[in-house]
């Protein structure tokens, strides 16, 4: 066991993929010699040269539509985006590129890129710079999406995500790069696309991935003390989505809820609440609620921004409420 | 023009390229205040760390805002806290924005990177590099419709010049005759890029030449240069031949306040912060005997003295109430977002 980041897992998972083959390589702003801007590739620069760590201009649409040319040549480019505020500049590269090439040229050739960002609250970052755009990417048929919650798998996700044959978009959070967990990178995992049960209970399943995972499972941990004991689902990845793994808790508990830090109309949350819903309509005592952000953008003031989001409190408050 | 009211030095804007003093001022204040701006965030007091300081570019912010009359329109990029107050901005409200406070510019809701004012022509400072360019052309159309002679301007950084949304921008001013002008502020870099590791293409001033604009390229040494290649590309550009202007200055602090600038090397920075248009302008008034040391000295008291009150101002105030989180989503009279436990509330009321 070896205590470690949430940034040194993903800095090693970087390392570890490109001693491996040759073929991986970084780019992005900032990537280099500054070591990103949330220091995840701080050394690498050093350890693999300027060919494996490509410092671009700031050029989004052209970064990511670069990534794109680079895996149908047959490379293996991490792309980084530093917020994915910024996912909308690209989103032409990424939506009608990336994810539609297999299809449209009738499977001859796929498009092997991970795209990594980070998002979310937090920082006090402002309404361009604190959002969590998973869904536009969820929508999007073709595009894979991984959301590590926790340090193990900010490591094993993003082995997982260079591996695909298909393009990864990663998303991390800004919140969680200073977590610190002790880790044991040999350990067995659950596969890619496979969810996490991270806490198994009788009275409720709390659906939900990414910084909220943590927010969860302290709620879920309070209620513990107070006799309810909840089953807490981590994602890893929203796609592939492994509904087996929620379906069969639900049907097992009978109550579900969904909590996201996305905002709530026509987001995550939406869709697997209503897939909850179709697919384990008989065994549901109560409607699948879903917690997640407000619909507004996200103020820079510290107060606003807080409670934009679901805060553990919240997220316990209304969790009793379910259960009782 | 929103001025601190009990600071009669700093009531009238400079009048022509030869005042130098009030272009002195006028500077002095831009650095006083964003030295405030790094001292709010010493003290704990800002919203977050990403405050990007103008110290060393406020000749361009300068240069330019004492240009810029009513009527006249601009964006900022994230780094524009001079340009600004420049303009005419209250520090007041710009600190207390930036310590993301109810009576900041945008309630709060904005901050360093999102300041605005209607009322003195700000259509924005924006967090998405070169996001805020295309509002200009947008701006131009309406001013030249409007044909009272005034223009829009975008400020953005050397960054900026590699995003493609400044060519598709800048190729449509040109073609419509737009009175527009794009000022690219040259401080060398974008966070740890020198501006030689993101372009090979570095006269600047030629990518606008070559789309049919006025282009020009000035060192941001000397304020009264700065101003008086501004001023001929702004009277062209009301007239409808839209401009570029790079104005080459030096960032002289970290890209934001968490950067202490681990990749430039000590000398880049000795040669970089010796070119100080403050110091310059400073030691020009007193060479020539416009003004006295003592009288340059008091007036930059007065100017602390100023800013020392915007930060005491941003600190007594109040942050938003929480009540004004769903508030200004959409327009005034229309259904504010429902608030998520709302939603809940109804749907758990049912059992
Ligand atoms: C579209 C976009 N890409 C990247 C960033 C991250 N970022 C913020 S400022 C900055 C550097 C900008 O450099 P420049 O345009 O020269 O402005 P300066 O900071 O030097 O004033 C970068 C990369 C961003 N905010 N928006
Ligand atoms: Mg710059």
């Amino acid at each position: 066991m070896t205590e470690m980041t949430y940034r040194d897992a993903l800095r090693q998972a970087l390392r570890d993929a490109m001693t491996e083959d040759d073929r991986v390589f970084v780019m992005g702003e900032e990537v280099g010699r500054y070591g990103g801007a949330y220091g995840v590739t701080k050394g690498l620069y050093e350890e693999f040269g300027a060919d494996r760590l490509l410092d671009t201009p700031i050029s989004e649409p052209a970064i990511v539509g670069a990534a794109v040319g680079a895996a149908m040549a047959g490379l293996i480019p991490v792309a980084e985006l530093m917020y994915v505020d910024f996912i909308g500049m690209t989103m032409d590269q990424l939506g009608n590129q990336a994810a539609k090439i297999r299809y449209m040229f009738g499977g001859q050739i796929g498009v092997p890129m991970v795209l990594r960002t980070q998002g979310g609250t937090g920082r006090s970052a402002g309404a361009q710079h604190s959002q969590s755009l998973e869904a536009y990417v969820m929508h999007t048929p073709g595009l894979r999406l991984a959301m590590p919650a926790t340090v193990a798998d900010a490591y094993h996700l993003l082995r997982g995500a260079l591996r695909q044959p298909d393009p990864v978009v990663f998303i991390e959070h800004k919140a969680l790069y200073t977590l610190k967990e002790e880790v044991d990178l040999s350990a067995p995992v659950p596969d890619w696309g496979k969810a996490a049960i991270r806490r198994q209970g009788d009275d409720l399943v709390i659906v939900t991935y990414s910084r909220q995972l943590h927010h969860v499972m302290k709620a879920a941990e309070e209620l513990s003390r107070e006799g309810f004991e909840v089953t807490v689902i981590d994602l890893r990845t929203l796609n592939p989505l492994d509904f087996d793994t929620i379906r069969t808790e639900v049907e097992r508990v009978g109550k579900a809820m969904v909590v996201s830090e996305g905002v709530m109309t026509a987001g995550v949350a939406a869709e697997l609440a209503a897939r909850i819903s179709e697919e384990c309509f008989d065994y549901l005592r109560e409607p699948v609620i879903r917690v997640a952000g407000e619909d507004i953008p996200i103020s820079v003031s510290v107060e606003l921004e807080t409670n934009s989001v679901p805060t553990p409190a919240f997220v316990r408050e209304i969790a009793e409420r379910v259960m009782a | 023009m929103t001025r601190h009211a009990t600071d009669a030095a700093v009531a009238e804007p400079p009048r022509s390229n030869s005042d130098l003093f009030g272009l002195y001022r006028d500077m002095r204040r831009v650095r006083t205040f964003e030295e405030r701006v790094g001292e709010l965030f010493v003290r704990g007091q800002s919203a977050g760390s990403m405050l990007h300081l103008s110290i060393g570019e406020e000749s361009a912010a300068v240069g330019l805002g004492s240009l810029m009359r009513k009527g006249d329109t601009f964006t900022t990029h994230h780094r524009g806290h001079g340009i600004f107050l420049a303009r005419g901005a209250d520090p007041n409200r710009m600190m207390a924005e930036i310590a993301g406070k109810e009576t900041g510019y945008c309630s709060g809701k904005g901050g360093s990177m999102h300041i605005a004012d209607m009322g003195l022509g700000h259509l924005g400072a924006n967090a998405i590099v070169g996001g805020g360019i295309p509002a200009v052309v947008g701006a131009g159309l309406a001013s030249k419709r409007a044909g009272e002679g005034d223009v829009s301007i975008a400020f953005f950084g050397d960054g900026a010049m590699q995003q493609g949304i400044l060519y598709e921008s800048m190729n449509m001013a040109a073609l419509w005759d737009l009175p527009v002008l794009f000022v690219c502020i040259n401080n060398q870099y974008g966070m740890g890029t020198r501006i030689e590791q993101a372009t090979k293409g570095r006269a600047l001033h030629l990518r606008a030449q070559a789309l049919g604009l006025n282009g020009e390229t000035v060192d941001g040494l000397d304020v009264r240069d700065v101003r008086a290649t501004a001023q001929a590309l702004l009277d062209d550009a009301r007239l409808g031949h839209p401009g570029f202007l790079a104005v080459e200055c030096y960032r002289f602090f970290g890209h934001a306040r968490m950067d202490k600038s681990p990749y430039r090397a000590e000398q880049d920075e000795t040669e970089g912060r010796a070119k100080d248009p403050v110091r310059f302008a400073r030691d020009a008034l007193i060479g020539d005997g416009t003004a006295p040391e003592d009288t340059l000295d008091s007036l930059d008291k007065e100017i602390e003295a100023e800013m020392d009150g915007a930060i005491d101002f941003a600190i007594a105030a109040k942050q938003p109430p929480l009540s004004s989180m769903f508030r200004d989503v959409y327009a005034v009279g229309e259904a504010e977002p429902e608030p998520v436990r709302t939603r809940i509330d109804r749907i758990l009321a049912k059992d």
